[in-house]
């Protein structure tokens, strides 16, 4: 008997169920101290209030809402937002990451000074404080009417970046899908077919100059293509308006993620061993041929992983947005809080949102990673 | 005999100063292009930045009056607020204490980067020390020093309070996390890996604004605590899922001969854990360490989010009045240059030990 009490299995059995029951009594715990709580308040539960309309209206939403949308409409709204300025924060810092990261590995002393300078001030500020400060600067740039502007198409002011934008309708935005997909369906059918290069090039532009005909002809005629803003009293009409959260949000995480991301970017390049690029230069490549054809397809295998994290990171990032009024994801689901009192439910929702995004992210960036594995036995 | 090519000349001799600038600046001819049009940018740039900040700033109050007209910076709005920064609501004549205060914890964090102090029994001394002291100092109500609550912290002190303490707090508790997680009982492995990657996936704010809006339905209420102390346990238990899993990864480098050594001379669990494999574990993982630390210390400024009066929030005060409303940039700066002072430190001296290591493996 005392044998058996003492043997490592028996132990290692009454240790988990010891744990487990020590879990579910902190769930019991926290249930019904929580019901208790909920009663006593006289609280709202269960998800019904997604049905019922919210009574304010959100700032900034990609999809159409007003202040009659209901819950679940502004929150997948804010969830839109959301992945608008994170995929735009990605790319953006990416872009600008792999400037920094060449400036830095660059030969020339001047242009690794300014690379280090660039990843020195923006990575040892808190992204918040980053956030604050451009919002701050964009909120007191001129009124509209003494707007900066560029060529008097493009104007920024108190209210923010105005652009020109082309106009598309449903249909445009139909004969674009069709043109993409036409075009890949081509170089598909390329690859099967053993098309030179060229021969890909031409089958492609011939697509989408077909596209341009076909768009052009079938719109309604004497629609302006682009539409470029212009000043009207006060404000600006035409074209579209990027407002100063939006972009305080996206220059700041982005300016922030650029110097991570170039570190990384940097670190990838210099795990490239000097003997392939050597090799490459021996075989008469080009310094860019070297660049383009042997470093950067072997630095983005090394740095992938730590790329996929920071990204993750910089999506988690946007919840700042919050801070400087700008409606994206968090922010939407505390100003439910607030309205609708169903702090639980709401707090479930924010955090399956993220988990999702976070997850949908992860899984995506290891696809990648499996298709720029090095594929062993040639 | 046939000379099949002609010897190349040796390249330009580094070690003068011509062969320097040439090595540096004008390999060939883009990279001379590049370096005129860029350099010219560089000096501007910096010309100007040095011009602002330096040669035409307003230092003192007294000439106030010179701001804002074709002047460069403004810091007479650091002379006249700096207390409100330092020190935020904390009682005016009791703000020695909190720049006492401040001194011990960052005397601590220097201290503790010297690598004789480096063993498991003096390193958590150090800090309950270090943060004893500063809490005695802060809060008072000992030796004849008035009370102040925490809600009258603010400030830096308050900044250094929160990065202190969620350090030393999560510090145990990513140690436990790493070990469950690792755990040979599957349980406990998979509910411990299950809560750290859902912490991860999360954002901090979202986990800080949870702690501060869930706690106070799902917890009664003798065990709440005070706000401050909910939203450093939140911060915490986030910072010990990072910090497990960069443990766990040290844990891992090691090789099995280390632990089965160690069992085989009979020694017991506990004794392994402490004694052979987290001194290792955390020196291999040192650099990953103090980069945690040092995001911790960016991250402590989302706190102001959730009504917390610390360096970044009390910045905002200032510019909140109609006083110095204008000069926004001077303060951001300011607060920029403070945290920089703090988190360059640090992530130098990261840097530092990882060459140093590096050496050490040969």
């Amino acid at each position: 008997m005392t044998a058996f009490l003492r043997s490592k299995r028996v132990h290692a059995t009454i240790l988990q169920c010891v744990f487990f029951a020590a879990l579910v009594a902190l769930f019991v715990f926290l249930g019904t101290t929580g019901q208790r709580n909920i009663e006593a308040q006289g609280m709202a539960t269960g998800f019904g209030f997604l049905e019922r309309s919210t009574g304010w209206p959100m700032a900034f939403s990609m999809i159409e809402t007003s202040s009659r949308s209901t819950y679940a409409q502004v929150l997948w709204a804010g969830l839109l937002n959301t992945l608008l300025v994170g995929v735009l924060t990605l790319v953006f810092a990416t872009l600008l990451g792999l400037v920094v990261a060449f400036l830095r590995v660059s030969t020339n002393l001047l242009a690794r000074f300014a690379g280090t300078t660039f990843v020195e001030i923006f990575r040892n500020v808190p992204a918040i404080l980053q956030v604050v400060f451009w919002y701050a600067v964009l909120t007191h740039t001129p009124r509209p009417r003494d707007a900066y502007t560029l060529g008097e198409v493009a104007f920024l002011s108190n209210r923010g970046l105005v652009l020109p934008a082309p106009v598309f309708s449903g249909t445009d935005l139909l004969t674009i899908l069709a043109a993409l997909l036409a075009a890949f369906g081509v170089l598909a059918a390329g690859r099967k077919l053993n098309l030179t290069r060229r021969g890909r090039i031409l089958v492609v532009a011939t697509v989408i100059a077909l596209a341009v005909v076909l768009w052009l002809t079938g719109r309604v005629p004497d629609a302006p293509l682009v539409s470029v803003p212009e000043l009207a009293g006060l404000r600006f009409v035409g074209g579209m308006t990027l407002s100063p959260e939006f972009l305080g949000l996206l220059v700041g995480l982005s300016l922030f993620g650029a110097a991570y991301v170039g570190e990384i970017i940097r670190g990838g390049l210099l795990s490239v061993e000097k003997g392939k690029l050597e090799a490459g230069a021996a075989l008469g490549l080009s310094p860019w041929q070297v660049n383009r054809l042997i470093r950067i397809p072997l630095a983005c295998r090394a740095m992938l992983p730590s790329l996929a994290n920071q990204y993750i990171w910089l999506m988690k990032a946007t919840t700042l947005g919050l801070v400087i009024g700008f409606s994206d994801f968090f922010a939407i689901v505390s100003t439910s809080i607030n309205q609708s009192g169903q702090t639980l439910e709401l707090i479930g929702i924010l955090m399956a949102g993220f988990l999702l995004l976070n997850y949908a992210l992860g899984t995506s960036m290891n696809l990648v990673n499996r298709r720029l594995k090095l594929k062993g036995g040639h | 005999m046939v000379v099949l090519s002609q010897p190349e000349r040796p390249p330009a001799s580094n070690d003068s100063a011509l062969g320097w600038l040439r090595k540096n600046f004008f390999r060939s001819w883009s990279n001379a292009l590049f370096t005129l049009a860029f350099g010219g940018f560089v000096v501007w740039a910096l010309l100007s930045v040095v011009d602002w900040m330096l040669l035409d700033a307003v230092w003192r109050v007294a000439n106030r009056d010179r701001c804002g007209h074709d002047a460069g910076a403004c810091w007479a709005v650091i002379e006249d607020r700096w207390r409100l920064i330092f020190f935020g609501l904390y009682p005016y004549e009791e703000q020695w204490r909190s720049s006492l205060a401040c001194l011990a914890i960052t005397l601590t964090i220097v201290v503790s980067c010297v690598p004789a102090f480096w063993s498991a029994r003096r390193l958590p001394v150090l800090w309950l020390a270090g943060l004893g002291i500063f809490f005695v100092l802060m809060h008072g109500g000992v030796a004849g020093l008035p009370v102040v609550t925490t809600e009258q912290w603010g400030g830096l002190s308050l900044t250094l309070f929160i990065f202190a303490s969620v350090f030393l707090l999560g510090m145990p508790l990513a140690v436990l996390f790493a070990l469950a997680r690792r755990s040979s009982l599957p349980v406990i492995a998979m509910v411990t890996g299950g809560f750290i990657d859902i912490v991860r996936s999360l954002p901090l704010l979202t986990i800080l604004f949870a702690a501060a809006v869930v706690i106070p339905i799902l917890v009664p209420d003798w065990l709440q605590g005070s706000k401050l102390a909910r939203v450093i346990v939140a911060f915490a238990v986030f910072f010990a899922a990072y910090q497990a899993e960069i443990i766990r990864a040290g844990l891992q480098s090691l090789s099995t001969g280390q632990e089965e050594a160690a069992q085989a001379l009979g020694m017991p669990y506990w004794s392994v854990v402490v004694d052979i494999l987290l001194p290792q574990a955390f020196r291999n993982t040192l650099p990953s360490t103090i980069n945690q630390a040092v995001i911790t210390f960016k991250e402590t400024s989302i706190v102001t989010v959730i009504g917390f009066f610390e360096v970044m929030a009390s910045g905002k005060a200032v510019i909140g009045t109609d006083e110095w409303g204008a000069q926004f940039i001077e303060i951001y700066v300011f607060l920029a240059l403070v945290y920089f002072a703090f988190v360059f430190g640090l992530s130098r001296y990261g840097a530092w030990l990882e060459r140093r290591m590096r050496v050490g493996h040969g």
